[in-house]
């Protein structure tokens, strides 16, 4: 019975990471641009909350509705005026701008709000669980975490296989110039992309601040975890990057039961096997999305 | 506005460049609403240059290209698609993540009113509609170049540029290809088509222009322009 509990809880925390490696994967199927600062996004959008959930006396969780528009249009206009110039021109600029924008985000949170650890409190739902019987539990948090990262991502996956602006990504994602013929402003739906990109993972960071303290140095380790969750689902595919997140989240749980110290490793010896087996991940079809 | 018939396409002086190196020189062009002009000329001669440029794909000075009056040259190409200036690109560059029928939703994208909607289009290529689910590059090279001028019209052009419509397809295809821009035509769209293969353009084009070098070699009706004439002018003799 513990190592389904174990298991249940790998599943629901691979939630939070899907929630993580949505918005990654999204603008890496959208135009080929890797965001270092990915994780500290997430961090700075908890810290966002910090201050909305002080100055509006509001629950986190509702401080969602203030957090994810501020991050959407941080994402726009960070893409219109900066990464726009960097497109087309390989990977390498994106990773190193990205890269500085990190360090500068962290500086910045460490100067804003010292280096000490945060926590959202949302009143009492963190600590709330589910009997299932059999000494079985689940937390309702971890249960709203998952439900929310599933829906956003049928949500995310419905816009884009049905709606104009989801063939229009996936247009662009195939053949920018081409799209660009067709009257597709592909400078603003890059913009679009990754408006979407902070706006889910704004989320993230909230869930996240809620369920573990955090500080102004957490964004890597978040990178790192949503790039191990879209590398094992493969990279393009939002069912992939769920059944990545859920996979991950397995490994640590199950390596955190064996031995305390184990859970952050053997996540990452599960991506090296994953890496090692099937370099494309589990789900990739190919390097769109779709 | 003079007498003559109103001009859709004014091209004055234009030149472009890929680079350093000069692709066009000075060249200047119209076509009448409603006309259909053709652009012949050996590899190499510019004329994809010239659509390009017409396009957006590439800068150019805003005097060198008029759109019923207005300047519009180095608009970006989705300015001009809002305009009705919409470019079949040469090679068909049909998205291979979208289905048929959202190939063809794409070039709407604009959302510009007109007489062209996915049901016409399959009317006039037949083969769109009954493969409409399936990726858009599982289908042949003609029908994919059915397609593209498809996603084309489905922007409703006031100037459509086609651009080596007929590139390595088999006779037959080509034929029907041209029967749908016959279509086309009679609908009142203007056209700008550049190709290699003379004899076809030539029974479907108004008026006709030989590029040479980057420049324009030869311009006439073709009715009026003898075959020597059209291959001193083709090839440099």
């Amino acid at each position: 019975m513990a190592w389904v509990d174990t298991i249940l809880q790998g599943i629901l925390l691979g939630g939070l990471y899907a929630l993580f490696a949505t918005g990654l994967s999204l603008i890496f199927g959208v135009m080929r641009l890797v965001n270092l600062a990915h994780g500290d996004f997430s961090i700075l959008a908890a810290f966002i909350a910090v201050v909305a959930v002080e100055t509006l006396d509001l629950n986190p969780l509702l401080a969602l509705i203030v957090v994810a528009p501020v991050m959407a249009g941080a994402g726009y206009a960070l893409q219109r005026l900066v990464l726009n110039r960097l497109l087309g021109r390989g990977v390498l600029p994106a990773v190193l701008v990205t890269f500085g924008l990190s360090i500068v985000i962290q500086n910045a949170l460490l100067e804003i709000f010292s280096a000490d650890s945060h926590r959202l409190n949302p009143g009492g739902i963190e600590t709330a669980s589910l009997p299932l019987g059999g000494g079985l539990a689940v937390g309702w948090f971890p249960l709203l975490t998952f439900a929310v990262a599933v829906l956003l991502l049928v949500t995310l996956q419905l816009v884009i296989r049905r709606s104009a602006i989801g063939r229009a990504f996936r247009a662009a994602s195939d053949d920018g110039p081409t799209a660009a013929l067709m009257g597709i402003d592909t400078g603003r739906l890059y913009a679009v992309a990754m408006a979407l990109s902070l706006a889910i993972v704004a989320v993230a960071g909230i869930f996240l601040g809620i369920r573990t303290t955090f500080a102004f140095s957490s964004g890597p380790d978040r990178l790192l975890f949503a790039f191990e969750a879209v590398i094992i689902g493969g990279l393009g595919s939002l069912w992939g990057t769920l059944v990545g997140g859920v996979i991950l989240g397995i490994a640590q749980t199950t390596g955190a039961r064996i031995s305390p110290g184990w859970g952050v490793l053997s996540g990452h010896l599960v991506f090296l096997a994953v890496l090692l087996l099937r370099p494309s991940g589990l789900f990739a079809t190919s390097r769109r999305i779709h | 506005m003079s007498a003559q018939h109103t001009s859709l396409l004014r091209v004055r002086g234009l030149s472009a460049f890929y680079g350093p190196f000069q692709a066009l020189f000075d060249v200047s062009l119209d076509v009448a609403d409603g006309e259909t002009v053709a652009v012949i000329g050996a590899n190499g001669a510019g004329k994809s240059t010239f659509l390009r440029a017409l396009a957006g794909a590439l800068p150019v000075p805003p005097g060198a290209v008029e759109l019923a009056g207005r300047p519009v040259g180095g608009r970006p190409a989705p300015a001009l698609v809002e305009l009705g200036v919409v470019l079949v690109p040469e090679g068909r560059r049909i998205f291979p993540s979208l289905t048929v029928r959202e190939n063809l939703l794409v070039g709407a994208y604009r959302r510009r009113p007109g007489p062209w909607t996915v049901e016409r289009v399959c009317e006039l290529f037949p083969i769109l509609g009954q493969r409409r689910d399936q990726p858009g590059t599982n289908l042949s090279g003609g029908e994919q170049q059915m397609l593209a001028v498809g996603r084309g019209l489905m922007a409703n052009p006031r100037l459509l540029l086609v651009d080596e419509i007929s590139l390595g397809l088999a006779p037959l295809v080509v034929k029907t290809l041209y029967r749908g821009l016959e279509a086309v035509k009679a609908e009142g769209t203007t056209l700008l088509v550049v190709e290699q293969d003379v004899t076809q353009v030539l029974a479907v084009a108004q008026r006709v222009y030989c590029f040479r070098k980057g420049a324009v070699a030869l311009e006439g009706k073709p009715a009026r322009l003898t075959r020597e004439q059209i291959s001193a002018a083709y090839f440099g003799t």
